[in-house]
């Protein structure tokens, strides 16, 4: 559904972040991007919501070639976006923002679902604002909901996990899970997490701005593995062993 | 009445044709329609334009609207009104203003309204204001609100004028007794030349005393706003007040907060902020499909709401 060729993108002084990622996103998948810290995986993320342009490459979704289109435009095409780290509103409520997300007025049933989803309940949350007076972990939670009421297409999540308490985070989990069981669309999802990266059709291994490896869960995973603890030991798993 | 005030008492109060509960409607300068209720008297000053609203001890539930219109040019209203509301009445006050020109002679209404709150009263005090019409006479609103808050008395000022005033000065003092709590939420939005200055000035002089003041305000086109705010901590008491503004094209906000403390369990609070609208702002509503311009308005909107 999604078509990566050869996406690069740098900073304005010349650091190059993103080099020639050509990925190929199926339909109804999940998909899990992984990789060390400082990668370009938030970066390919944004350049697939828009939120930054390629400086070369071509994106195309469902056939359509979206690269020049502005993120606004992307997403009436269907492409959400889960922020990392979620902006705050003073003045906007819950309802406001997931009523903006969804395209119209919800019942109170609905925002219970959605809030439910995430580990939150409704009751509590839907009037209030989107200020300070919210945790990190609440904020964080709200995001992903907003998304969660795009019923898009293509949903991007940006490290999910962050900032979210364990038993909220097995709810997420089990969120993206009925998500990929209904096949209502394609989930993209930034993460570490071993228990995300267990539920993924695909994993997809961002590293210095490049695809290190990609494919199904069952081929990647257990390489993923043995690389942290190569990583951990300087003399190498071989070597590890004895 | 005349049509202009019809649409006008709409505009800046809940008026379906009339009003439920005691009302007093001013119209250029005249009564136009008055009614008082078995707990709430309104009665003319004798002594200078106005009226005496007096709401008697316990009276609760019940609203008193009385909203001012100037429908015209040339005309400089002004106004003293005094509200006395007994121990342990539950009232809420609706203040509208709308001024209205079509010609290039300014109309005004300076509105000068004294709050004395009895022991243990509470009062929701809401001011709409609004100016229309194409005239090009400048369209002014005065407002100068002065509460003596007496023990245990619950003031809430929730102020909005969102549109078409091209200049005001809003002066607000209120003095608090032991326990007595002030709180003001202020909307304001300015474009084009428009002005707008509010002044505070609250002293809290009895033990356990509170104000909370919350400012917030959009500056667009070439508009000037001022918030000059005074909170004087005389004893143990809590203070704390907020200014946020928004500028969109060349607005202007000058935003002074003052604090005065003389007593070591006086805790006063300010915090202020004027910028644009954050960019993180606009671009989690572009990613939910909205354009820049939609984004925009829905924060402006959720902001002032």
């Amino acid at each position: 559904m999604l078509l990566l060729q050869h996406i690069a993108w740098g900073l304005p002084e010349g650091t190059e972040i993103i080099r020639d990622v050509s990925l190929d996103i199926g339909d109804n998948k999940l998909v899990v991007v992984t990789g060390p810290n400082g990668g370009g995986k938030t970066t390919l993320a944004k350049l697939i919501a828009g939120i930054e342009q390629p400086s070369s490459g071509r994106l195309i979704l469902d056939g359509e070639d979206i690269t020049a289109l502005d993120m606004t435009q992307r997403a009436q095409k269907g492409i959400a976006y889960a922020f990392q780290q979620p902006v705050r509103f003073k003045g906007l409520t819950v309802r406001d923002l997931l009523e903006l997300a969804s395209g119209g007025e919800l019942k109170e049933a609905v925002l219970c679902d959605l809030l439910g989803k995430v580990g939150l309940c409704a009751n509590e949350y839907i009037d209030r604002e989107l200020n300070a007076s919210l945790s990190g972990g609440e904020i964080k939670r709200i995001e992903i909901a907003s998304v969660l009421a795009r019923h898009a297409k293509l949903s991007i999540f940006d490290e999910p996990e962050a900032g979210i308490d364990l038993w909220s985070f097995s709810r997420l989990v089990e969120t993206f899970e009925e998500l990929r069981t209904a096949g209502a669309g394609t989930l993209l999802v930034i993460s570490h997490q071993e228990r995300i990266l267990s539920i993924a059709d695909e994993i997809v291994v961002v590293a210095d701005g490049k695809v290190r490896a990609a494919g199904p869960k069952d081929e990647i995973l257990p390489t993923l593995l043995s690389e942290e603890k190569t990583a951990r030991c300087p003399l190498g798993r071989e070597e590890a062993r004895v | 009445m005349n049509n202009i005030t019809d649409t006008l008492l709409r505009l800046v109060s809940d008026f379906k044709g009339s009003f439920d509960g005691a009302f007093n409607i001013r119209e250029d300068g005249e009564c136009a329609g008055r009614q008082s209720t078995e707990h709430i008297q309104i009665e003319s000053k004798t002594d200078a334009p106005g009226i005496i609203v007096r709401v008697m001890p316990g009276t609760k539930g019940e609203t008193v609207y009385i909203p001012a219109c100037v429908t015209h040019g040339n005309l400089d209203d002004l106004v003293y009104n005094d509200f006395y509301i007994g121990e342990g009445a539950n009232v809420k006050i609706v203040a509208g203003c709308g001024v209205h020109t079509d010609d290039e002679q300014e109309a005004r209404h300076n509105g000068i309204h004294r709050f004395f709150l009895d022991k243990d009263s509470h009062v929701l005090y809401e001011e709409k204001h609004i100016g229309t019409g194409k005239g090009t006479g400048a369209k002014r609103i005065n407002p100068v609100t002065d509460a003596v808050l007496n023990e245990g008395a619950v003031m809430e000022m929730d102020t909005v004028q969102l549109s078409g005033v091209d200049s005001t000065l809003r002066k607000t003092t209120a003095k608090l007794a032991a326990r007595a709590r002030l709180s003001v939420r202020e909307r304001i939005m300015t474009d084009g030349q428009e002005q707008a200055k509010t002044e505070f000035d609250v002293v809290l002089d009895g033990d356990d005393s509170g104000v909370d003041l919350i400012s917030r305000s959009v500056a667009r086109g070439n508009s000037y706003q001022e918030f000059h705010s005074a909170i004087k901590g005389k004893t143990r008491c809590t203070g704390h007040s907020e200014c946020d503004a928004i500028l969109v094209d060349h607005g202007t906000v000058n935003a002074l907060p003052a604090l005065e403390a003389s007593h070591v369990d006086a805790e006063l609070i300010h915090e202020a902020a004027i910028g644009k609208i954050a960019g993180e702002q606009l671009m989690k509503l572009r990613t939910l499909g909205l354009t820049e311009q939609e984004a925009e308005e829905k924060i402006i909107s959720g902001f002032l709401k």
